[in-house]
């Protein structure tokens, strides 16, 4: 990909390569910064890379640089959350390393500053495609998981409105419909991630689940969890009554809670999803759906509800649609209505250097080419500072 | 030939006939070939010139008694040699005509004509043109005798002869004058260029001191070509001069598919960059085929075929 035009022309010029922004762009680093990129790996290591792992310390000074973060805490904070290329990446560098950018920033001071007394405050974190709005999500999880709080993470709301093989009447309400399969999935990702509040946390009220199963008022609610994964059956009334009996106790005070959406657009559109006579469903009929809708709702407190949209999962939108009102059409923008739009652009420059510096230290741009000055303009220019796309590029090199 | 072909006409009756009467398979041959109902032009079909597909024969040299007409016809090569007779009366001639100069008190000069653009005819040409084979010998003797009637002061009278023997070569290097840079109210200097490729038209306007970003009919080029190969002909020109994130472009385009339409912003952008920069590196640009214009368009389906090339499957019986 990287050609080599000029090898078949011999050029005696060489063009002045000194331009102001680039050289403010490397400006900005620490005096550290040599110009020859392969100096041993410890000098540009200090121009992407911060040793600062917990998200809560992260600050303007940290902005464009990443953090890694423990592998044993990305097992247990991020079981479900993480995009599919970058677990693979995880896989093979053998770290997660995150970039700490202005979005993920700018609501940790909100969430820092929010007063927990008044109603939820709602954040939808919108963006072209591949800018960097899941992984804004996982630094947000990360950071309010290290907070001790309590992290609702749906990791693509969009996984539970299309391609569900089984589809069963719900026993509780005759109309809805269940999805025990990508319920007990959640379930399990769920017990994993929040280990000591299903402890802490009990029962208000009794739950009838069968003939012979009940929930006892006052039981921990990982007896819930635990008849929603047995019973599978019963899987996705178990997520209700999670949500539920949460939504009830946060407002007393004693934990916070966050509820990470992706993908929130889903709650709203159109389903793939057709029921046996050949209707289609549309999402309030089911039962994941319908408590998930209530738990994004303002009317409890003592926590945060910081959302995604997204346009690659979603259904039956154009792919140019980006902005809130196009992806979540009036219904769903009324139901969020107050909220705060939080915008994630593509990178700056100098996010783009520590990315591209990132690669080379990891040793990911194999390439000869990438490693000159030409190349990194070359991918700057190809790439359009689109994160996905530099990250797609960069994979084959 | 008529009067063989209508001795055959009478003598076979068979399918001859029917083809001179207008009979079926001259029918269905015409049919083929001519259409009815397609009168336009562009829809006859594409035949070569008779002189492609018959080339050009001797004729017989002799007559009905065996007496050869021309009188050099003996020597074997009587086009050659008749050729270097004629030639070398016109030197004799020319020289006559110097001689009655000089004795009138004329002075002599010759004016330096240009040779640059033309050359002789090569020895095919030459064969071609006599219709009989020649040695290498024989064809350097003619061209020496050329030269030396061209080194003459007063060979300017039977320049219509020489020219007869000498081609043209296209100038190869043709100044092309790049156009100046333009400026607009901040000081930012902009050039302009137009490119085509199919059906594609575009037009680009690249400025200086920009960051690298480029839009087309307003929208980003990542969003506009998501193709990862239309933006890598985007980048060729500005990586091919090394000036990679120092230009900022806004390009309008229309017709065409994806591909064309990046082929021809390509060239716009190209021909933009000449103001730019130095005239060895327009001439780079112009070697490595920035700088052309593409002629490859789609080519016409031809009838009796399914595709422009493709032939309908054959079928042994």
């Amino acid at each position: 990909m990287l050609r080599s035009v000029k090898g078949f022309i011999c050029r005696p010029l060489k063009l002045d390569h000194g331009y102001a922004l680039h050289m403010a762009a490397k400006d900005c680093f620490s005096s550290v910064v040599s110009q020859d990129v392969q100096t041993p790996a410890e000098k540009p290591r200090a121009i992407f890379y911060t040793n600062e792992s917990d998200p809560a310390q992260h600050s303007e000074q940290h902005e464009g640089r990443h953090y890694s973060i423990p592998l044993e805490e990305v097992k247990a904070v991020f079981p479900h959350g993480l995009p599919y290329r970058f677990q693979q990446q995880i896989k093979t560098f053998q770290e997660a390393c995150v970039m700490v950018r202005k979005p993920a920033l700018e609501l940790f001071t909100y969430l820092k500053n929010s007063n927990f007394a008044h109603p939820v405050v709602r954040y939808v974190i919108y963006g072209e495609r591949g800018t960097g709005k899941t992984m804004t999500l996982c630094h947000v999880v990360h950071f309010c998981a290290r907070q001790g709080w309590l992290v609702l993470h749906i990791p693509d709301a969009h996984l539970w409105v299309k391609n569900c093989k089984e589809l069963m009447q719900s026993s509780y309400n005759k109309e809805r419909l269940d999805q025990p399969l990508q319920a007990s999935f959640w379930l399990r990702n769920f017990r994993t991630t929040n280990e000591h509040f299903l402890k802490e946390i009990k029962t208000q009220q009794k739950y009838v689940w069968g003939k012979r199963d009940s929930t006892e008022q006052g039981r921990p609610l990982g007896e819930v969890v635990e008849q929603g994964l047995t019973r599978v059956k019963n899987a996705s009334d178990a997520v209700g009554v999670v949500l539920k009996e949460i939504k009830q106790q946060c407002c007393l005070g004693s934990f916070r809670v966050l509820v990470a959406v992706d993908g929130v657009n889903a709650l709203w559109g159109r389903t793939t999803l057709k029921k046996e006579d050949k209707s289609p469903v549309s999402p309030e009929e089911l039962t994941l759906v319908y408590n998930l809708r209530k738990m994004v709702m303002n009317n409890w407190s003592g926590g945060a509800v910081v959302t995604t949209l997204s346009q690659t999962g979603s259904l039956f939108k154009p792919s140019s649609a980006h902005l809130p009102h196009e992806l979540l059409g009036k219904e769903g923008f009324d139901a969020l209505d107050p909220f705060v739009p939080i915008l994630v652009p593509n990178y700056t420059e100098r996010e783009f250097e520590s990315c591209y510096h990132y690669y080379l230290h990891c040793r990911w741009l194999q390439h000869e080419k990438a490693r000159t000055e030409d190349g990194k303009e070359e991918l700057r220019f190809l790439s359009g500072c689109n994160p996905w796309q530099l990250e797609r590029l960069s994979a084959p090199l | 030939m008529a009067v063989v072909a209508a001795g055959r006409v009478l003598r076979l009756g068979g399918r001859w006939s029917a083809a001179a009467s207008g009979g079926p398979s001259a029918q269905r041959a015409i049919a083929y070939l001519f259409p009815s109902g397609l009168f336009d032009k562009r829809a006859r079909p594409m035949m070569k010139h008779p002189s492609e597909i018959f080339p050009e024969q001797r004729k017989i040299q002799w007559g009905e008694d065996g007496r050869p007409f021309h009188f050099l016809f003996y020597t074997g090569k009587q086009s050659y040699y008749s050729l270097m007779h004629e030639t070398y009366e016109k030197l004799l001639n020319v020289q006559k005509h110097q001689d009655q100069l000089v004795a009138q008190g004329f002075s002599l000069q010759k004016e330096k004509k240009n040779l640059v653009g033309s050359r002789w005819l090569t020895k095919t040409e030459l064969e071609g043109m006599l219709l009989e084979k020649l040695s290498d010998d024989d064809y350097s003797r003619f061209i020496r005798l050329l030269e030396k009637l061209m080194t003459l002061p007063c060979s300017d009278i039977e320049e219509n002869y020489i020219k007869k023997f000498s081609k043209e070569i296209a100038v190869q290097l043709q100044k092309v004058s790049t156009e100046p840079l333009k400026y607009d109210e901040q000081g930012v200097a902009f050039s302009t260029g137009e490119g085509v490729r199919k059906t594609s038209r575009a037009t680009a306007v690249v400025y200086d001191n920009g960051t690298g970003k480029i839009t087309v009919n307003g929208i980003d080029i990542l969003r506009y070509f998501p193709v990862l190969q239309d933006r890598e002909q985007l980048l060729f020109p500005f990586q091919f001069l090394d000036r990679v994130g120092k230009h900022d472009a806004i390009c309008t385009v229309s017709g065409g598919g994806r591909s064309s339409q990046a082929g021809a912003i390509r060239l716009a952008t190209a021909k933009a960059l000449r103001s730019f920069v130095t005239e060895t590196e327009v001439e780079f640009m112009r070697q490595a085929g920035l700088l052309t214009v593409d002629p490859r368009v789609r080519e016409r389906k031809k009838p009796g075929q399914e595709g422009a090339r493709r032939k309908f499957t054959w079928k042994k019986r």
